[in-house]
């Protein structure tokens, strides 16, 4: 049979693209640059809000998918993120001439080797625990709760085991210490990194996503899977390369926000993760656009609060949270029906 | 292979605590449009969806084409050729309509996979499809919602097409567009159960008919010899044709 179509110019769609939760992050910060009053103070909290905000969307994106494809409530997400730190720590341990070299190629060669084995290693763990933990509990939400917690717990303590109980430096490469001054502001270097590394899972991300039919049946698969297993796909396998996926990038993450914390503690997961439902619950089930949007708000609202009244800013991405939902009860780019 | 393509013997569906199929026995001869009726509550979106995979038939067995696909997982039915559009139609809002039609090409990586000759004839019956193929989905009226569900559904070439009240909520012009497209499909030998409320409809288009009640098929037999049976209408149903 032919493949060529006798369409007649199919209609095309109008612009329709909600554009109005984009304008957040740059009306966020716009508004508390009169607040600070410095430019160059609100320039370098601006780029470690916007650091930090990448970070939490890198371990985020893939619990939204895991949340919106298969309605699991997995509360054990923060062991991969304090996994993927602790393997960083090993693996930058064993390369002291690369990263004390005082090049930066070698540098990036160490930081990426690290990233590359704590997410091999956190998506490895990640399919034990999807297939040990959460495959007896799909549809039960009270279960995925409490069993996720407690394999968290359990990480946790494997981590203590492994690595010990204390408190780890997380020293970064000689090459990215230091800022970079623009004006009158200081940037620290490895911030400018994360931004990047951020911007490229984005990207990486909404390729996939957007280009692909593995991408295609994962967006259809969150906003409704029963249809997908009909028309002949197995949710169940897209689930777990999903939620293996989603592991490595948590473990990416977890190297990324202990290079930015520049120490590394077994219980930071946990501390992390109240962050990634937060930004999770404001870009909307299922979304990585909205979980990016979500995730700069976070960043940005926790270094400018931090900034100007540190006391508010234990509860300032709560309130920021609350007002999100009071505008969009769903979300801001909600795509699971639940 | 002769007999029916499809087949439940026995079967009962538990949902919960909820004893929804008391024991369906029912056939689906091939090549031919079988009616399933009944009042709200008799159990027919339950009967296809067990059929489906969708749910467990609890007891019984359900055969396609000799095979006993009870313990089936739904896609593994879908592979064997089976479309299903279920009552909600099942449409992806968020998608456009070509990666809704491009999602039931299984063997298409993009749409410029699909069979063109195929789509086109498609086109030919459902005229909305080709027009908002760029279109989200969900933007979509509720007939061509329904339109693109059966699209969909014949994407690609099936032994038996599952629809659950095509004509629900449509306008008499697209009912029409409906009844020509199953009327073809079934020309091209395709098998086809129909859940339906709207008896009209299914009067012009059924070959066979099976009436439930209560989680059971109560009656079987030519829709032709149904429709001019107003008593057991009147007991069946309480309608008329």
């Amino acid at each position: 049979m032919s493949n060529t179509l006798t369409a007649s110019g199919p209609a095309k769609p109008a612009v329709d693209f909600d554009w109005k939760p984009l304008l957040l992050v740059p009306v966020l910060a716009l508004l508390v640059l009169p607040v600070i009053g410095s430019p160059s103070t609100w320039l370098t909290l601006t780029v470690a809000g916007l650091a930090m905000g990448m970070i939490i969307f890198v371990i985020a994106s893939g619990l939204t998918l895991v949340f919106g494809l298969m309605d699991v409530l997995n509360f054990g997400h923060g062991v991969f993120i304090a996994l993927g730190a602790f393997v960083a720590t090993t693996i930058l341990g064993v390369m002291p001439g690369w990263t004390a070299s005082p090049e930066l190629w070698r540098n990036l060669i160490a930081v990426f080797a690290a990233m590359l084995v704590a997410m091999a290693v956190a998506g490895a763990v990640g399919l034990a625990f999807e297939r040990v933990l959460v495959r007896p509990v799909y549809g039960q939400h009270l279960k995925q709760i409490l069993i996720t917690m407690g394999g968290m717990i359990i990480g946790e303590e494997l981590i203590k085991v492994i690595w010990g109980p204390q408190q780890i430096p997380l020293m970064l490469p000689e090459g990215l210490r230091g800022a970079v001054i623009v004006g009158d502001a200081a940037i620290e270097k490895f911030r400018l990194l994360a931004v990047l590394m951020g911007g490229l899972v984005f990207v990486a991300l909404a390729w996939v996503l957007t280009r692909t039919k593995i991408g295609l049946l994962i967006r259809a698969g969150v906003e409704n899977s029963e249809m997908v297993e009909s028309l002949g796909y197995r949710i169940r396998r897209l689930f777990v390369a999903v939620f293996v996926v989603g592991s490595a990038l948590a473990g990416l993450g977890g190297v990324m926000w202990g290079l930015y914390q520049q120490t590394v503690i077994p219980q930071m997961g946990a501390q992390v993760n109240i962050l990634i439902f937060i930004v999770i619950i404001i870009g909307g089930l299922g979304s990585t656009g909205g979980a990016l949007i979500g995730a700069l708000l976070v960043g940005l609202m926790a270094n400018y609060t931090g900034f100007l009244a540190p006391k508010v800013a234990l509860f300032s991405n709560i309130a920021l949270m609350v007002a999100i939902l009071l505008w969009r009860p769903r979300g801001i780019y909600p795509v699971a029906n639940r | 292979m002769s007999g029916p393509l499809l087949t439940l013997a026995g079967v009962h569906t538990h949902i919960g605590a909820y004893h929804i199929l008391h024991g369906v026995d029912m056939a689906v001869p091939r090549g031919q449009l079988t009616m399933l009726l009944g009042r709200n509550g008799a159990g027919k979106t339950t009967t296809l969806r067990t059929i489906m995979g969708l749910w467990r038939a609890s007891a019984g067995m359900v055969t396609f084409d000799g095979q006993d696909i009870t313990q089936f997982a739904t896609p593994q039915i879908a592979r064997l050729k089976v479309a299903y559009v279920p009552e909600n139609m099942g449409i992806f809002a968020d998608l456009t309509v070509k990666e809704n039609m491009l999602l039931a090409a299984t063997k298409a990586s993009h749409a410029r996979d699909i069979d063109g000759q195929r789509l086109n004839w498609i086109f030919g019956l459902f005229p909305a499809v080709e027009k908002f193929w760029d279109y989200p989905a969900g933007k979509l009226s509720g007939g061509q919602k329904q339109m693109l569900a059966v699209a969909r559904a014949i994407v690609e070439p099936r032994e038996l097409l599952i629809v659950d009240e095509p004509s629900k909520g449509l306008a008499p012009s697209i009912i029409n567009n409906m009844i020509d497209a199953f009327s073809q499909l079934k020309a091209g030998g395709v098998t086809i159960l129909l859940v339906e409320q709207n008896i009209n409809f299914a009067k012009r288009l059924g070959d066979h008919v099976a009436v439930m009640d209560n989680g059971r098929v109560v009656h079987r037999g030519s829709m032709a010899a149904f429709a001019e049976d107003d008593a057991l209408q009147q007991s069946l149903m309480g309608l008329t044709l």
